[in-house]
């Protein structure tokens, strides 16, 4: 149990994804409608509903975040925005407007808790769930991609300081660090 | 450091998570209704010890701004509601009354 | 004298040798030493200079609450002062030096003070340094400066980094001692996700120790059987080398952790605070020995009689040959015991009670020891150490009965519960008068989130100090009869003592407050235990008292004739112990301090000679320098660049917030004082924005984009907040309006072209008609520019033909290249946020934080213009009715010319005849922004003067800081370009 042990986490940058931004009344059968026109799927609170055509995070009663191929992103935008003319809906491409991160290794999870005041302990998080919080000083988003891995999304212009939050903390842990 | 739960998202998160802003329930004043009723909503507070109502926003998570029922000198949380609605939910104030045999809402 | 034994030291490893240094001397210890056990195994008693006094002072205790070893640790960037060395493990090649001591620890200067100790008594500083006035600043200041303080601030920035880390559990239990072990197994054995810290690098507190049995076993068995358990249970983690430092509201708890294997400069992070929040806290945190108040008991060689054997069975360290104990309880008993089995003389155990007897006194007097009973020590003889002990009754007045010559003193008071982390945030402490010490108060416990109680104390944090007694509290057994007898309260000794021997008697070692000071506060009327606390220094320093409090206070309600309980105690407030201040700042330093936005073009300005000025948390170049130039001629030249030929202006960080429903018209009408309702799609409008109080906040260009969409351009720093707002009125005012909002900011890269030659530049980039006809001023289009998806829109802050342009963040970079190669015989060049303010100075236009404070309202900016008188209702409307915003004589917007061409100085006040009640001259009005404009060349400013408009042509005096007086005249804020020929390009 005390002894010492060193394990590194691999933060990787990853290239723009294809994002989009819908703001709807999601309890409303016209956002179910409009996801399923495009073979997206309504996730149920904090979760992210997985199909082919992509991936819808809930990121608020009235907000989700479709997360797509990027060459896909305009296109896609610009066929829901049709589809929901005349709704009260709000259909944005925001494929610029984030970072990416991917962390990944046996101790991704302690690499964020060393940075985001969340429970990350196995059971307590796991695929299927995103939690928005803040990653040391700035606003985050994080999800699970795998038992060991973690996608981690944050605005733009903050994406360097996030690199280095996440490079610091992603260097040293020990037996003390269990969640 | 408060525990504050989110109404909107269903998160309990520690207070860094949130942004306060000030008392909840105000009544807005706006042209017309007189220079008392501009004044009371501009600056009148309670500041009360003990029960308090008042607003946070969840800044770093949903976004969404919420109520709490709060005891300002134990910091007792005794509930958090939808913003949307002038006045405490009914069986907050009967939380509140059984857990503070004498208060009132004002 | 103070030496190692040859066998023995359960924590040691005599096969690893370590040499270390203290004040440039070399030592050597073992690994497993502290520095403290390794000073004194060297016979090193003098460990530190008193604060005050300057009194020379040894090791006192084994932990965290030693008050006198602490000591400047490291070199360089590793340098740390005030460590304590009792619990500063010792590493190969550590360096240490003494505090507060000069020239020498052996030789200080200061100790002049303890000869004139008669002249500074409680309340010294506030009484003496008085009169005359004068002499504070010059005389007294100045050597109080020069004397005060402990350690020695580092000089140079910590090399070291720290970490953070969140951790999330049901029950935390801080101690792992016998209580703490047991409070583990019963919460881990019910299911619970149970986290178990403990401070020390082994388990088992002061049980394995004393060796008494837990259980029916053996101390040191329960304590290995319980571990393994523990460890087996997967709900449960245990940590040694982790201490609990603080508990705070709602469950949640601080904790500090050298970081494992970590060494000076080595890459690893030297401490980690646990940000813990747990739903139960169980404090098992054990007890605290009190000292005995005797004369002389502060002299190097006189040690707590617990730390004493901690020294014997941790490190096979003792400080003498001959240790006389002196005790009011059993449990020093205990020391005499273990130092007698292990071959140390003890001459006697000086036992203030009446006789008595229990099974520990037996086991002494078996061992053959002498114990004199109703006795107390009278004095300690000796000066950097201890040489003997002078005894007398304890009922007396001091007068000596007899000496025994000795050269150290194990003194034992009693034990006080660490009650600590139960009281930080509000749990309330009983007196117990039987075993003279406060405990918990389970009735009036912590509450936690929902009002129920979530801190408490078990074992002999909760004052149940024998080990059986201990365990049985933490299972939640009955608690066995007590096998000691009972403690005697002493709090002097002797009794009867008089002033030369209490002048003699320290309470507070560290700050050096003696038994006499406390009385003499309480003669002046300190009665409250926080003001004499304050007005005596005691428990206020870096210990905070974890010795003297107790025995303080109980020397106060002696003074006032008071009982302890009516006394009270003061406050606990975490941490429990210094928390380092790197660790409390984690990862936030160096580059990551704060978190630093950039924009999609900012390595491109870091390559070409940016100088950053920061707007919010963005970086923004202030200016482009090139080889050859001042700051100021880059300035310049970027004006005049814009002014003849184009400039570029990074414009990203500006926010964009898309506002979109069948009421989004209606809303912007409410949120903006003029109308965006009636903007036509394709249009622009300016636009401000206003709080409640009526006061201007922020300002932007709305552009409408559809029927029921409109893009809300606001300032860089206010992108966040104005989004904030918009969604706090929609969400929390007219929940029932259909709007959506969305913050676009980060989206886009935005570049504005500004200059005669920004037709012609975006033309070569080609794909939208720009022309005057097909994009005239205040229109948007969109469309693409050099084949990135673009909108456009024709506004201007400069006065000059100028467009911005909007695309996709991935591709600023892209956009921006191609306007920088394109434009190379057009003249284009980059500007930066110093040009934009001198362009729109010279203009006139306002700008949000240098003619805004906060306090300043459209109107008083001739923003009238701007203000619709049509809408019966908007955020500030009413605010802007108010009689003191009505006043004619407010401070409205000019511009000013000084009359010399010279730049008045930011900030600077214009005066007029008299003075207000301050004594300072009327003021009438102050320099919002002021430059020296290229254009004119001559300096330009803006201001806000009273009644201001109507006093055109007026000269003004602004006094200099320094002397003189500059003169200008007040003028129209738009200095260049009055009639706005220049933006129709």
């Amino acid at each position: 149990m005390a002894e010492h042990t060193v394990a590194i986490t691999r933060v990787e940058r990853l290239p723009q994804g294809g994002m989009i931004t819908l703001r709807a009344d999601l309890e409303a059968q016209e956002a179910v409608d409009l996801l399923g026109m495009v073979g997206l799927a309504m996730p149920e609170m904090r979760r992210i509903a997985d199909t082919e055509a992509g991936q819808v995070a809930w990121m608020s009663p009235d907000e989700l975040l479709i997360l797509c191929p990027p060459e896909r992103a305009a296109a896609l935008a610009a066929q829901m925005a049709e589809a929901c003319a005349g709704e009260h809906m709000l259909v944005a491409e925001v494929s610029d407007a984030r970072a990416r991160f991917a962390i990944a290794g046996p101790t991704s999870r302690q690499t964020l808790a060393k940075l985001c005041p969340v429970d990350l302990a196995p059971g307590r998080f796991e695929p299927g769930e995103i939690r928005r919080t803040r990653l040391a000083q700035v606003a985050c988003a994080l999800w699970m991609t795998g038992p060991e891995a973690f996608e981690l999304i944050c605005f733009r212009s903050v994406a360097d300081y996030a690199e280095t939050a996440l490079n610091t903390a992603a260097t040293q842990f020990d037996a003390g660090m269990s969640l | 450091m408060l525990l504050l739960t989110c109404p909107y998202c269903g998160v309990t998160a520690e207070e860094t998570e949130f942004a306060p802003g000030g008392a909840a329930h105000l009544t807005r004043a706006g042209p017309g209704e007189g220079d008392d009723a501009l004044e009371a909503y501009l600056f009148h507070r309670a500041n009360p010890k003990g029960v308090h109502f008042e607003r946070w926003r969840h800044a770093y998570g949903c976004g969404k701004w919420f109520l709490a029922a709060r005891d300002t000198v134990t910091m007792e949380v005794f509930g958090t509601y939808p913003a949307q609605v002038s006045a405490p939910p009914p069986e907050l104030i009967d939380t509140i009354r059984t857990k503070r045999p004498g208060w009132e809402p004002a | 004298m103070a030496h190692r034994l040859d066998t023995g030291g359960r924590l040691i490893d005599r096969a690893a040798p370590m040499d270390f240094s203290f004040n440039g001397k070399g030592f050597r210890g073992f690994a497993g030493d502290t520095l403290a056990s390794a000073l004194l195994a060297s016979d090193q008693m003098l460990m530190g200079r008193s604060f005050k006094y300057h009194r020379p002072r040894g090791v006192v205790a084994r932990g965290h609450e030693e008050p006198n070893a602490l000591m400047n640790i490291g070199a360089g960037p590793f340098f740390e002062p005030n460590q304590r060395a009792t619990v500063t493990p010792l590493t190969e090649g550590l360096e240490a030096e003494s505090q507060n001591h000069w020239p020498s620890l052996e030789t200080d200067a200061g100790a002049v003070n303890g000869l004139l100790s008669r002249f500074l008594p409680a309340g010294f500083y506030y009484k003496t340094f008085i009169h005359p006035r004068p002499a504070w600043k010059h005389l007294f200041e100045p050597f109080i400066r020069q004397s005060a303080g402990l350690g020695r601030a580092p000089k140079e920035p910590d090399g070291d980094r720290y970490e953070h880390f969140y951790r999330f559990c049901d029950v935390l239990i801080a101690g792992g001692g016998i209580a703490g072990l047991q409070a583990a197994l019963k919460a881990g054995e019910s299911g619970a996700r149970v986290l178990l810290l403990e401070q020390a690098p082994v388990w088992g507190g002061r049980a394995a120790i004393d060796g008494d049995d837990v259980d029916g076993q053996p101390a040191a068995d329960w304590i290995a059987g319980a571990v393994a358990r523990l460890e087996a249970m997967p709900n449960v983690a245990l940590h040694t080398g982790v201490m609990v430092s603080g508990v705070y509201d709602h469950g949640y708890v601080l904790a500090a952790q050298p970081v494992p294997g970590h060494r000076p400069g080595s890459s690893t992070s030297r401490e980690r605070l646990w940000r813990i929040r747990t739903d139960w806290v169980e404090v098992a945190a054990g007890a605290i020995e009190r000292p005995l108040s005797f004369a002389g008991n502060d002299i190097p060689g006189v040690m707590l009689a617990g730390a004493v054997r901690d020294y014997l069975a941790d490190f096979a360290v003792v400080a003498g040959a001959r240790t006389v104990v002196v005790t009011n309880n059993d449990d020093a008993y205990r020391t005499a015991l273990a130092l007698h089995a292990a071959g140390q003389a003890v001459p006697a155990i000086i036992d203030a009670r009446a006789e008595t007897d229990s099974p520990l006194i037996a086991a002494v007097r078996e061992a053959g020891l002498r114990i004199a009973f109703g006795t107390g020590i009278a004095q300690v003889v000796g000066g950097k150490r201890v040489t003997g002990v002078r005894l007398c009754p304890q009922s007396g007045d001091g007068t000596m009965t007899e000496e025994i010559r000795c050269d150290a003193v194990a003194m034992s008071g009693g034990w006080s519960p660490a009650v600590h982390l139960f009281s930080q945030c509000g749990g309330k402490l009983t007196w117990d008068a039987d075993q003279a010490f406060f405990r918990p108060d389970p009735e009036r416990a912590p509450m936690s989130v929902d009002g129920t109680p979530f801190v408490f104390a078990v074992g002999a944090a909760n004052g149940h100090l024998e080990s059986a007694a201990a365990q049985a509290d933490a299972a939640g057994t009955p608690i066995p009869a007590a096998t000691e007898a009972l403690i005697a309260p002493v709090w002097r000794m002797p009794a009867q003592a008089p002033v030369k021997l209490r002048e003699k008697t320290w309470l507070d070692f560290q700050n050096d407050v003696k038994v006499s000071d406390v009385q003499l506060a309480a003669r002046e009327g300190f009665e409250s235990v926080e003001h004499a606390k304050r007005y005596t220094t005691l428990g206020m320093a870096t210990d905070q008292g974890k010795l003297s409090n107790v025995n303080g206070l109980a020397v106060l309600g002696d003074a006032l004739g008071r009982e302890i309980p009516q006394v009270g105690t003061t406050t606990f407030r975490p941490p429990y112990v210094p928390l380092n201040m790197g660790s409390i700042a984690g990862e936030a330093r160096g580059p990551i301090f704060q978190p630093l936005r950039k924009t999609p073009m900012d390595a491109w300005h870091e390559s070409h000679g940016a100088h950053w000025e920061p707007v919010g948390h963005w970086r923004r170049p202030y200016c482009f320098q090139r080889s050859g130039e001042s700051m100021e001629d880059a300035v310049a030249r970027e004006i005049l660049s814009v002014r003849r030929e184009v400039g570029l202006l990074d414009a990203s960080t500006l926010g964009k917030i898309l506002v979109k429903g069948p009421d989004a018209g209606r809303f912007l009408d409410m949120l903006y004082t003029n109308m965006m309702s009636t903007l036509a799609p394709g249009r622009c409008r300016y636009g401000l924005m206003c709080s409640e109080n009526g006061f201007l906040m922020d300002d932007g260009v709305v552009a409408r984009i559809d029927d029921d969409t409109w893009l809300c351009h606001t300032t860089t720093g206010g992108a966040d907040n104005i989004h904030g707002h918009m969604e706090d009125w929609l969400q929390t005012e007219w929940w029932d309006w259909k709007v959506w909002t969305q913050n676009l900011t980060e989206q886009f890269a935005q570049i504005a072209v500004v200059g005669p030659n920004a037709r012609t530049l975006l033309e070569r980039l080609g794909g939208m008609d720009l022309s005057a006809e097909a994009l005239p001023f205040m229109r948007w289009a969109e469309g693409e520019i050099a084949g990135i998806p673009a909108r456009v829109f024709r506004i201007s802050f400069s006065g000059e033909l100028s467009y911005e342009i909007a695309v996709p963040a991935g591709r600023g970079l892209e956009l921006w290249e191609r306007l920088v190669a394109e434009g190379a015989d057009l003249g284009v060049a980059p500007y930066g946020t110093e040009a934009l303010h001198v362009l729109r100075a010279e203009k006139g236009f306002i700008m949000i934080g240098d003619e805004t404070d906060g306090t300043v309202i459209p109107q008083d900016l001739g923003l009238d213009w701007a203000i619709s008188k049509k809408k019966t209702d908007y955020l500030g409307k009413a605010a802007q009715a108010r009689a003191h915003m009505t006043d004619p004589e407010r401070w409205k917007l000019v511009g000013l010319e000084t009359l010399d061409g010279t730049v008045l100085p930011d900030g600077a006040y214009a005066v007029t005849e008299g003075n207000n009640e301050l004594g300072q001259r009327n003021m009438i009005g102050r320099v919002t922004s002021s430059y020296r404009s290229p254009t004119l060349e001559r300096g330009i400013a803006m201001g806000l003067v009273q009644r201001g408009p109507e006093r055109m042509g007026e000269v003004l005096d602004f006094p200099l800081i320094g002397g003189g007086v500059t003169k200008a005249r007040i003028a129209s804020p738009v200095f260049y370009d009055p009639e706005g020929e220049r933006l129709h390009g």
